[in-house]
């Protein structure tokens, strides 16, 4: 907070009514409640849970109650409102431990003394002092490197849904991520949001296995954990991820699953006030805050550090056009499709480069970052397999005895491409150079390259096509 | 002041953006106050007995009932004077960069800054004399403000009198007086380099002019097929990664405005900061200067405070037209109109007021419509009146890309031009992703008089041609989805071909390539016109034997793909060598022997 305002802490006994998640205060006339305190709830056994404020006036508040409202009661309940906005004490020795979706340990590890204390819901970063992102980060992911590049304060969401190995994909983008040429320190802040234990344990076993953890903090709230705690869970985590990257300098990948659950917690506040429901009973104000978790990623002018989100998200019924993939889709910069399709077929990461976007990409690839054919080699791949899978439906319609050689030529390319570039090891860490490679070993099978590789520049087939160049370049380094 | 701006407000309620207060009779409606021991900003915007309901500005996030009002009797306002160019403010004219100044990386609450720099010296030169009669609107005199633009010192609306001082040239700070005006009542007005105005109340103007003059914009498919008039209205409505935003973007760069102002309503930092990185860069192609010289940005992301995000569009429409009455033609961009419509809907339902479609405001349609009608082009208030102009084109973000939702049919119903933006077309990465087709402008009629005697005379015929055979292409691409290419007949097939040249070579643009990112009308005509030439052309060579795919598989529709990276200064004669060129071209080139 910015100002301090003293007072002692108040207690009041005079709980009216207790609806949904949330609590109504009687104030008597007294006040001096302000809006977004803290508030600790005794119930009648003694134990202890946290609210907020969410509307006060001098003779009531509503408070939203994180851990339920189940077994609470008008009679003898107190409320004691603590003076503050809810705060979490952060430092770096965060890092390799593992807490609950409020913030508190929950690894059986020794406490934490904080460095500082920060306001969860932080201010909005200063469009003025942002840097634009534009250093590459390696998810050792073909697909992704190549086509929807992942840059460093991008915000680049996954679009999956259930059954989907999405869970496995961030898994290993936490794993694998890396910034070319410098040393720099990575952490990951993982934030689960509604998933169940055993998609929780899946992660922190993966962590464990691979070294991981030592540089990961885990904020869990499962899917038996109350629901309106998701609504703080994304905000400690992500106080934690800004001092990390900003204080410290670390290059913070945030990983956010499932924001569909988070959106869910949304509507179920709202209905409880019984606002006024926007588009299938979420409230109109979801895309605000949905951009106050997910702005927070980016990078600081002269600071060292950085966040780079990736948020998940499980489509129901994979439909785009639902509300949470739709409000996120306008905020993030880009979306990672996750197709149930190319799952179907059995190809690991299932991840369909046509409907996906990096909109960050532009600026990050290319000469003097990853490669001085990536632009051009990424733009072919996507239109080949654009074509071949237009074709794939003609033939399915008319059979192949209309299509040209090319086109013979381009179906099948489109079929190397799925198996061998998009279908890779969930422990195969490919570098970006070999991830082009590959590429333009795929586009080798035609005969004239000329012709039908119209999106790269007759330089730069001579230069890289494998038929072409001089087999004794190594590419494999960054050309600057 | 009085002892009425002593009276304080008492805080009764704090619910999200939106506050109530007590003791607040004698404000008025739209009034700013600043609500609480920090003085956050906040706006009146409904008043019953004494109780006034606030929309705060920032975060409400630890203010307590109780804390006190101050009302400050004055509605929300800007000032209009130098040194608005080049800047960039957040919703409500504060300058960021002077906010990050004084309070670091992160944006803090409270922060009280003029939207000017009051320190600065300006240099001013007096174009008029002590004696003359003055009315509101008229020139006092000039101030270099960028190296591109003049600022002229107005006289402020509704002043009007005789001139009984003005500030001889030299330099000055904005708080100086600038002239002093005697009205009719003997009353001495001291006039400063700068003026307030309220956002929400549009600047006077003497008359609407009609719009027959296009806003060029170097995007062939804006200029060449749904062109938008100087003082016009436009939407942009698509989903996202349709590429709205760099379509905006575009237009901002490269029309021929003399001013541009952008607002950022809702939309993503980084968005923000590619603009704020790219702008300075970039060189204007009408001046020669940076393209920053000429603009004004006004950045309120998503995640800064709702109610500011509602006052966004007002402030950056008020600074349009405080340069209009300059006499300049003003292009405003507001990307996106949807978050400025979720902004009142949020307020809205804090007010629990009766919701309309979607729980969007009943009044939406009439804030939309008195929005947009801020735009035209029109004379000037003052005693010689100028031309002017302020184009207004707003994106529009439908929740699921779907244009039958309230915020894209109501600004339907008010802008003349649709830059219907295609899911389709992007994602076969035709970028502008703009639909050729369902896209319209209701200014053709009025403008193609312009395009005959400023482009070319044949250039509405051209054009007429172009459009249908894009048509006609469509109706044939359903057949083809269904049977094929080669159930067509050969005269048909060229129409394929023609539209694919019209749409690779003409309509598609890379707004990421140094000649391709801008094209003149010049450029636009004669590319058109190379291509429509090679129809003709095709159709003639087909009659005398040559086969189709030979003659689209020829060098010259190489050279025709080619066209667009030829730079402007060499178009004219690079353009007719390939026309002559290709006028050149018989049967034999295709290897038809026999003449007839």
């Amino acid at each position: 907070m910015t100002t301090e305002k003293s007072f002692a802490t108040r207690e009041f006994k005079t709980v009216t009514e207790v609806s949904g998640p949330l609590l109504f205060v009687d104030l008597h006339e007294k006040g001096g409640v302000s809006y977004g305190e803290i508030a600790e709830i005794e119930t009648v056994t003694g134990e202890r849970r946290k609210g907020q404020v969410l509307d006060v006036s001098n003779k009531l508040a509503i408070l939203q109650v994180f851990e339920g409202t189940t077994g609470l009661e008008t009679k003898n309940t107190s409320v004691r409102f603590l003076g503050k906005t809810m705060e979490i004490g952060v430092s770096k020795d965060m890092l390799g431990r593992i807490f609950n979706g409020r913030g508190e340990l929950i690894d059986g590890g020794g406490t934490i003394i904080p460095e500082k204390i920060l306001d969860i819901t932080g201010s909005p970063i200063n469009p003025s002092a942002r840097e634009y992102p534009k250093e590459f980060i390696q998810t050792g992911i073909s697909t992704i490197d190549t086509l929807l590049t992942l840059v460093r304060g991008q915000k680049l969401p996954l679009f999956s849904g259930s059954g989907l190995p999405h869970n496995m994909l961030a898994a290993q983008i936490a794993r694998q991520a890396k910034v070319l040429k410098a040393e720099e320190e990575f952490a990951v802040v993982f934030v689960a949001m509604g998933i169940t234990a055993d998609e929780a344990r899946f992660f922190r076993d993966d962590f464990e296995a691979t070294g991981a953890l030592e540089r990961a903090v885990l904020f869990l709230n499962l899917a038996d954990d109350p629901a309106i705690e998701r609504i703080l869970t994304p905000r400690l985590a992500l106080t934690t991820a800004e001092h990390l990257a900003f204080d410290h300098g670390y290059q913070v990948l945030v990983i956010l699953t499932d924001i569909t659950s988070y959106a869910e917690s949304l509507r179920e506040i709202a209905a409880a006030r019984s606002e006024v429901p926007s588009r299938r009973g979420y409230p109109g104000y979801m895309y605000s805050d949905f951009s106050t978790i997910y702005e927070r990623a980016g990078r600081i002018h002269g600071k060292e550090g950085s966040i780079t989100q990736i948020p998940i998200l499980t489509l129901p019924n994979y439909d785009i056009t639902h509300p949470v993939p739709d409000l996120t889709g306008y905020i993030t910069e880009g979306q990672i499709f996750v197709d149930v399709g190319l799952n179907r077929k059995g190809l690991y990461p299932p991840i369909n480069p046509l409907p996906s976007l990096s909109r960050l990409m532009k600026d990050t690839i290319g000469k003097g970052s990853t490669r001085d054919d990536h632009k051009y080699v990424q733009d072919q791949l996507y239109a080949l397999y654009a074509t071949g899978r237009d074709l794939r439906d003609l033939v399915a319609v008319v059979g192949d005895e209309s299509l040209t050689e090319t086109d013979k030529q381009i179906l099948k390319f489109a079929e190397l491409f799925e198996d061998k570039f998009i279908n890779q090891d969930y422990h195969e860490n490919r570098t970006i150079f070999q991830s082009l490679d590959l590429g333009w070993e795929l586009l080798a099978i035609f005969e004239d390259p000329y012709k039908v590789l119209k999106r790269i520049p007759a330089e730069i087939i001579d230069k890289f096509h494998p038929e072409k160049r001089d087999q004794k370049v190594d590419f494999n380094s960054v050309d600057v | 002041m009085t002892s009425v701006a002593e009276q304080l407000g008492i805080i009764e309620r704090i619910s999200g953006p939106v506050v109530q207060a007590s003791n607040m009779r004698g404000t008025k409606l739209y009034d700013v106050a600043r609500v609480g021991e920090e003085k956050l900003v906040g706006e009146i915007i409904r008043l019953i007995d004494d109780v006034a309901t606030i929309q705060i500005y920032e975060s409400t996030e630890g203010l307590i009932p109780g804390e006190p009002v101050y009302p400050t009797h004055s509605p929300l306002s800007v000032e209009l004077g130098p040194g608005i160019l080049r800047q960039i403010f957040d919703g409500i004219q504060r300058p960021l960069p002077i906010i990050r100044q004084m309070t670091g990386d992160f944006i803090t609450r409270g922060i009280e800054i003029p939207g000017l720099d009051h320190k600065k010296i300006w240099d001013f030169n007096p174009t008029i004399k002590v004696g003359e009669k003055v009315v509101g609107g008229d020139i006092l005199g000039e101030i270099p403000e960028t190296p591109t633009v003049d600022f002229k010192l107005l006289v402020p609306p509704n002043i009007q009198g005789t001139l009984e001082f003005i500030a001889p040239r030299g330099d000055y700070t904005i708080d100086e007086t600038a002239a002093t005006i005697k009205t009719v009542n003997d009353q001495r007005i001291n006039l400063k380099f700068y003026h307030e105005w309220p956002v929400r109340q549009p600047r006077p103007f003497n008359l609407r002019l009609p719009p027959s003059i296009p806003l060029i914009t170097g995007q062939r498919i804006f200029d060449t097929f749904v062109p938008i008039a100087k003082g016009g209205t436009g939407a942009i409505p698509g989903g996202f990664g349709t590429g709205k935003t760099v379509s905006q973007h575009q237009l901002a760069k490269w029309s021929d405005a003399k001013i541009v102002v952008y607002v950022g309503c809702g939309e993503r930092g980084n968005e923000m900061t590619d603009v704020l990185r790219e702008f300075p860069r970039l060189v204007d192609p009408y001046t020669g200067g940076p393209l920053m010289d000429r603009t004004v940005l006004i950045a309120n992301t998503s995640n800064m405070p709702v109610a500011a995000r509602e006052a966004s569009v007002y402030t950056g429409v008020t600074l349009a037209e405080f340069y209009r009455d300059m006499g300049y033609d003003v292009a405003m961009m507001a990307d996106s109109t949807s978050r400025w419509a979720e902004a009142l809907r949020e307020i809205s339902g804090r007010l629990e007021e009766m919701p309309g479609e979607e729980s969007y405001p009943a009044y939406l349609s009439s804030k939309i419509a008195q929005y947009y009608e801020r735009a035209g082009r029109i004379l000037t208030i003052g005693r010689n009146p100028r031309e002017a102009s302020i184009t207004i084109v707003g994106a529009v973000s439908p929740p699921g890309g779907d244009f039958s939702e309230p915020v894209t049919q109501n600004t339907l119903r008010i802008v003349k031009v649709f830059w219907a933006l295609s899911k389709d077309l992007a994602a076969r990465r035709h970028f502008p992703a703009i639909d050729y087709l369902l896209s319209y402008t209701l200014y053709w009629s009025s403008l193609e008089d312009y395009y005959s005697k400023t482009v070319n005379t044949e250039f509405p015929q051209l054009r007429a041609e172009a459009l249908a055979l894009l048509q006609k292409d469509k109706e044939l691409q359903d057949i083809v989805s269904l049977v094929g290419p080669d159930a067509l007949p050969s005269s048909e097939k060229i129409i394929l071909e023609i539209a694919r040249m019209l749409k690779e070579d003409f309509l598609q643009q890379n707004a990421f390539h140094d000649v391709d990112s801008f094209c003149n009308m010049q450029k636009q005509y004669l590319m058109l016109k190379t291509i429509l030439r090679y129809y003709d052309k095709a159709r003639d060579l087909y009659q005398k034997g040559a086969d189709v795919k030979d003659i689209f598989e020829h060098s010259s529709t190489i050279s025709i793909a080619r066209m667009k990276y030829i730079e402007q200064s060499e178009i004219e004669t690079k353009i007719t060598e390939l026309i002559t060129e290709i006028d050149g071209l018989t049967p034999r080139d295709f290897g038809v022997e026999e003449e007839y």
